[in-house]
């Protein structure tokens, strides 16, 4: 790296604005106050442009590039709020028509640009990654030279350095040396470190606070590297598991590990009559009943002992019995179990009478489990029902025939054969909901509809994350680093005896007002004058 | 502290290249390695070549038990089916039919209903005539360990337990023929 | 409790109107330091402040909740943030023009939350968690103090812009105060109506070919798809709109710009000049670096602040309420964005020339961005985290 001497001695590398050691600045005409950036030392990439690497990496370390990268991507973000991502979208729209149809022109334009998939979309990743890379480039570029030039500065400064700070005054006083004695004793007690030199002083305090952008710039690297680690396999898992009420799953992702149970599902809403009368308002705008107070599931979970092939049945112990409401989720292992969704009165069973037509004599009820129905319902003395056909999820299919959409019980629909001692061979009826066909003619007996049994279901989520501890990390040190940044702040004063005057020149990274009080008391009480803010008066 | 100036210039400088140029690659390939795994691998869970996940399973009229690992030796053709499914209720009758022919050569085959009701599943059974082992795979277990999406889904699993071939949606009789072959023990 | 917590917000309300006089007084005086009429006039805002504080707490005894679970209490908690920003920047600096142009804006900040309704709610159950309590008041508290930057900013800019003909930037700052002008408006309009009680009721047709019922509080100017009006001697809609568009929202937007307009054009009747130039001569004595310096010190105090409220503790509340700490949802997006913008500003600062004026436009376009937020993510996208 090419270097030059400076007059006072010492080697500075080429692009240095002030000498690292006494200060000079290298340009010796200008007069304009001294850009302290850095200490006017030179950013490594500046000097030697030779490679491509060297090309890519001047690329990076540059302020003005991070700043560009950042607002394109602020764009992107805001962007990507017009019309509702896809991700985001209601469980029944279709993604490939939702935006025509909602929002017409605009919408799809929308999604053919690739809008409504901003976040995940690769080209704003790639904004990201570059966030990341001018990070940890920028930073690497400039913590050296600072840091060395903070700790090679030396107490004499050029005079030049100290007429083209922005707090600079001389003052003729008869006793020089007692009203530094003075000065020195009050900094002191304002908590600056003294160094001095030939009767010359430089008095520092909160250096510390200097590297603060950098400890938060690692802060910021650490959580996106928590945030690239989520796509390693295994480390983040995001399922739905819905349950129902007396059901015994697996967890998915957990290997069969791990199952859980629903014993029961409820939720409650504000209601007026329970609730207190500061609510009442409320409640009637939003009506009785509307507004959810609580989702809650109650749970039991269980752990598999020893091995397992699946489809044998498990060997479970129980865990723990756990009530899972929002904002309370069932943990375990790294796992979470969040409560998220819900289906409310989903059919389980349907309740039957058969039903003599002509007398209104009525046997049974007899429950038609529709998870699981049975095939035949004795109602004893000669009285018989024999399931012959269930279609969970009714429909006439394309050859006219009664067919099942699905396995759910969303519709279901029964074929019955009727044996009663009056009619011994049987009587056929196909009974749906609101449907009632009698194949073989008109019967004597039918089935009506006693009743319905339903099951709540709890839609839950299953998380696994381990990459929460790293953002939390990165997080923290972001923090730290911020605090450290932007609460304290880096002040130095030099004092010195310059040819029977005293000259004096203050510098902080920020709050000059601050520095200014704080000189006001520091040099309160001794005969040197306040140096003047020569900005204020250049800027008028 | 590699950027002090000790030596030559020469030297810092080439120093200097390398440090960047490893710095640079890092990166690279941190970021590059994310964005394949989230663009361009594909959330398999059983593929073709990797090793079929031993089941258990009762067959529904008879009550036998049959665990996957016990065929070694055979072909095992694994399929996932439903009664709604239109596509499934087409290929079952040949299915059947290829069972048949070709279950004294060493092929098996199971058939696990993505857990529907045992009613259901025996009406399918008897008024197809069917004679294949049945199992009603509970809370879609299985079905869920083989990565199963639509039905039907089709695994050909050779003699050694890895998979030859996955076929998803209905086949024809003689795909089905050819695919059998191919897991024919030697 | 609930009646005697909305008195105490009206006393603190009116603390602040005639604090303002106060602070107007004192320019007469001088800029910077102590005066008579300074230390009445941040004696009655603390005053306020105490009885805004006493607001909060007596609807929180009532509600059972802390009052920050609705647009109607958030917007008057950010509010009061602002009020503690601008005395404890007071107590720092002892620049009187602040309290000129802060108490304003606080006060009209808390007559904008008073259009909304603001009778107690009870908490859903993704708001129970005591993350409502730290999360929302630490990013109401970040924003405040970052809004003190705005008003450094604007100061700055009213002071330094010259006026003496127009430009584009004597037209931009007239749109920065064309905007608050409107918001005033939109009170007073909106306060008019719904004190006469102006209610109409439209049926319509909404774009999935179903009829819904669209209840109107102020005159229609834009009426719903296919709107029937059904109360009687009500005024009809000028014009109908496409299905797809929320016509109510749009006519309050409709409103708002008109009025606006008018109560702007009646200003500058009067004052026969731009608002802008009007205002300069009370500023003149202002120190514009200093300005410049408590903008940059409130946006390096206020940013940590919105990080670990608006950012922070915002992502560890929706990991435990909504099993991700980040779902892309607008408001979660505009918090983002309002941190990366400010963190451009940190940065731009570096340059010299950056410094001064261009700041003061950063921070009115960072303030806008929070309005942005809090305003149009709130009503108009709507998403999980509308609560309004």
């Amino acid at each position: 790296m090419e270097t030059f001497k400076c007059e006072c001695g010492h080697l500075n590398h080429v692009g240095t604005v002030i000498c690292e050691s006494c200060g000079k600045p290298q340009d010796e005409t200008a007069t304009d106050l001294l850009d302290m950036k850095y200490e006017g030392t030179a950013r490594r990439s500046i000097v030697n442009n030779q490679t491509f690497i060297d090309k890519v990496w001047m690329f990076f370390s540059s302020v003005k590039v991070a700043v560009v990268i950042i607002i394109i991507t602020l764009i992107a973000a805001a962007l990507g709020t017009i019309f509702p991502q896809r991700d985001l979208l209601p469980p029944t729209a279709d993604p490939a028509t939702y935006y025509q149809d909602e929002y017409g022109t605009f919408g799809k334009i929308y999604d053919f640009i690739g809008l409504d998939n901003t976040f995940n979309s690769w080209w704003f990743m790639l904004l990201v990654a570059s966030i990341g890379i001018s990070l940890v480039i920028c930073s690497l570029d400039r913590i050296v030279p600072l840091y060395k030039a903070l700790n090679k500065q030396t107490v004499t400064r050029h005079p030049g350095f100290l007429t083209r700070q922005r707090m600079f005054g001389t003052t003729k006083v008869e006793n020089i040396t007692e009203e530094i004695e003075k000065a020195k004793k009050n900094l002191i007690k304002k908590r600056y470190k003294i160094r001095e030199e030939n009767g010359n002083i430089l008095a520092e305090k909160g250096r510390f606070s200097r590297w603060g952008p950098y400890v938060n710039h690692i802060g910021l690297i650490i959580f996106l590297i928590g945030v690239m680690l989520r796509y390693v396999p295994g480390m983040y898992l995001d399922k739905a598991l819905w349950v129902q009420e007396g059901e015994l799953k697996p967890i998915v992702g957990t290997n069969q590990n791990y199952y859980i149970k629903l014993n029961d599902f409820h939720m409650e809403t504000y209601n007026k009559k329970t609730e207190g009368k500061v609510y009442e308002e409320a409640i009637e705008r939003f009506g009785n009943d509307k507004i959810p107070k609580n989702y809650q599931a109650d749970v039991t979970l269980y752990k598999r002992q020893g091995n397992l092939i699946p489809g044998e049945e498990p060997k479970l112990t129980k865990v723990k019995d756990y009530n899972i409401r929002v904002n309370e989720p069932l943990k375990f292992q790294h796992f979470a179990l969040y409560q998220v969704d819900y289906k409310i009165g989903e059919f389980s069973a349907f309740l039957f009478t058969l039903e003599d037509k002509k007398t209104g004599k009525k046997l049974g009820p007899l429950k038609v489990d529709l998870q699981n129905p049975k095939e035949v319902y004795d109602l004893k003395n000669g009285y018989k029902v024999e399931l012959r056909n269930y279609f969970p999820d009714f429909y006439f299919n394309s050859d006219g025939v009664p067919d099942t959409k699905t396995r759910k019980p969303n519709n279901p629909a029964f074929v019955f054969k009727m044996t009663t001692p009056e009619t011994p061979k049987g009587e056929v009826a196909f009974v749906a909901i609101k449907q009632n066909i009698e194949p073989d003619g008109v019967n004597k007996y039918k089935m009506t509809f006693a009743g319905i049994e339903t099951k709540d279901s709890t839609g839950l989520t299953v998380r696994k994350d381990l990459t929460l501890w790293l953002l939390g990390i990165g997080g923290t040190i972001f923090m730290i680093g911020v605090i450290q940044g932007m609460y304290w702040y880096h002040r130095r004063v030099w004092i010195q005896n310059q040819d029977g005057e005293i000259w004096i020149a203050a510098f902080t990274n920020k709050n000059y007002y601050g520095l200014k009080q704080e000189l006001k008391k520091v040099l309160g009480d001794t005969k040197i004058e306040l140096p003047i803010d020569q900005q204020s008066e250049k800027s008028v | 502290m590699i950027f002090l100036h000790m030596g030559g210039t020469a030297y810092m400088k080439k120093n200097r290249t390398l440090i960047r140029t490893l710095i640079l690659l890092i990166m690279v390939a941190a970021i590059g390695y994310t964005f394949y795994i989230n663009f361009f691998k594909e959330d398999e869970v059983v593929s073709k070549g990797s090793t079929a996940p031993n089941f258990a399973l009762t067959e529904l009229n008879s009550e036998d038990k049959f665990t996957l690992s016990e065929q070694k030796g055979k072909g095992v053709i694994v399929n996932f089916w439903g009664t709604w499914c239109e596509p499934c209720k087409r290929e079952m009758p040949f299915m059947n039919e290829l069972y048949q022919k070709y279950k004294d050569q060493g092929i098996e085959l199971f058939a696990l209903n993505a857990d529907e009701s045992e009613f259901s599943v025996k009406k399918f059974v008897s008024d197809y005539k069917l004679t294949f082992p049945i199992a009603i795979d509970k809370d879609q277990e299985i079905l869920n360990i083989y990565g199963v999406n639509p039905l039907p889904t089709t695994f050909f699993v050779s003699p050694d337990g890895k998979v030859k071939r996955i076929v998803t949606g209905q086949m024809t009789s003689t795909s089905f023929e050819n695919y059998i072959k191919e897991i024919l023990p030697k | 409790m609930y009646e005697l917590s909305s008195n105490f917000l009206f006393i603190s309300f009116i603390c602040y109107i005639v604090a303002t006089f106060f602070f107007g007084g004192s320019m007469k005086v001088n800029d910077q330091g102590p005066n008579r009429w300074a230390t009445i006039g941040i004696s009655i805002t603390i005053l306020g402040f105490l009885s805004q504080i006493t607001y909060f707490i007596t609807r929180w005894i009532a509600a059972g909740h802390a009052p920050v679970s609705n647009l109607f209490e958030f917007i008057t908690f950010f509010g009061m943030m602002l009020i503690l920003a601008f005395i404890l920047i007071h107590f720092i600096y002892r620049l009187n023009i602040i309290g000129l142009f802060a108490l304003p804006i606080a006060i009209i900040i808390i007559a904008y939350a008073t259009v909304f309704p603001h009778e107690i709610k009870p908490l859903v159950p993704s708001l129970k968690s005591y993350w409502l309590h730290i999360h929302v008041t630490t990013a109401a508290l970040g924003e405040a103090i970052l809004a003190i930057s705005f008003i450094t900013g604007l100061i700055y800019l009213i002071k330094n812009i010259n006026q003496s003909k127009s430009t584009k930037k004597t037209f931009w700052l007239e749109a920065v105060l064309y905007f608050l002008i409107t918001v005033v408006a939109f009170i007073l309009i909106s306060t008019a109506f719904n004190a006469s009680g102006y209610e109409a009721k439209y049926n319509w047709v909404n774009k999935d070919g179903v009829k819904e019922e669209m209840i109107y509080n102020l005159p229609s100017i834009v009426g719903p798809h296919k709107g029937e009006l059904t109360t009687e001697g009500k005024f009809e809609a000028l014009a109908e709109m496409p299905a797809l568009i929320n016509a109510k929202k749009l006519n309050t937007v409709i409103w708002s710009i008109f009025a606006g307009i008018a109560l702007y054009l009646v200003i500058r009747l009067i004052i026969r000049k731009r608002i802008g130039a009007f205002l300069q001569p009370f500023v003149q004595k202002v120190d514009s670096d200093l300005l410049d310096e408590i903008g940059y010190r409130a946006v390096a105090i206020g940013f940590p602040v919105f990080t670990l409220g608006g950012l922070i503790f915002a992502m560890i509340w929706a990991q435990i309420a909504w099993t991700r700490f980040w779902s892309w949802d607008p408001k979660e997006d505009w918090a983002l964005i309002t941190w990366l913008f400010y963190a451009v500003f940190l940065h731009l600062r570096f340059k010299r020339n950056w410094q001064g004026e261009k700041s003061a436009w950063l921070a009115v376009i960072g303030f806008a961005i929070i309005m942005f937020n809090l305003i149009a993510v709130n009503l108009i996208i709507a998403g999980l985290h509308s609560y309004a």
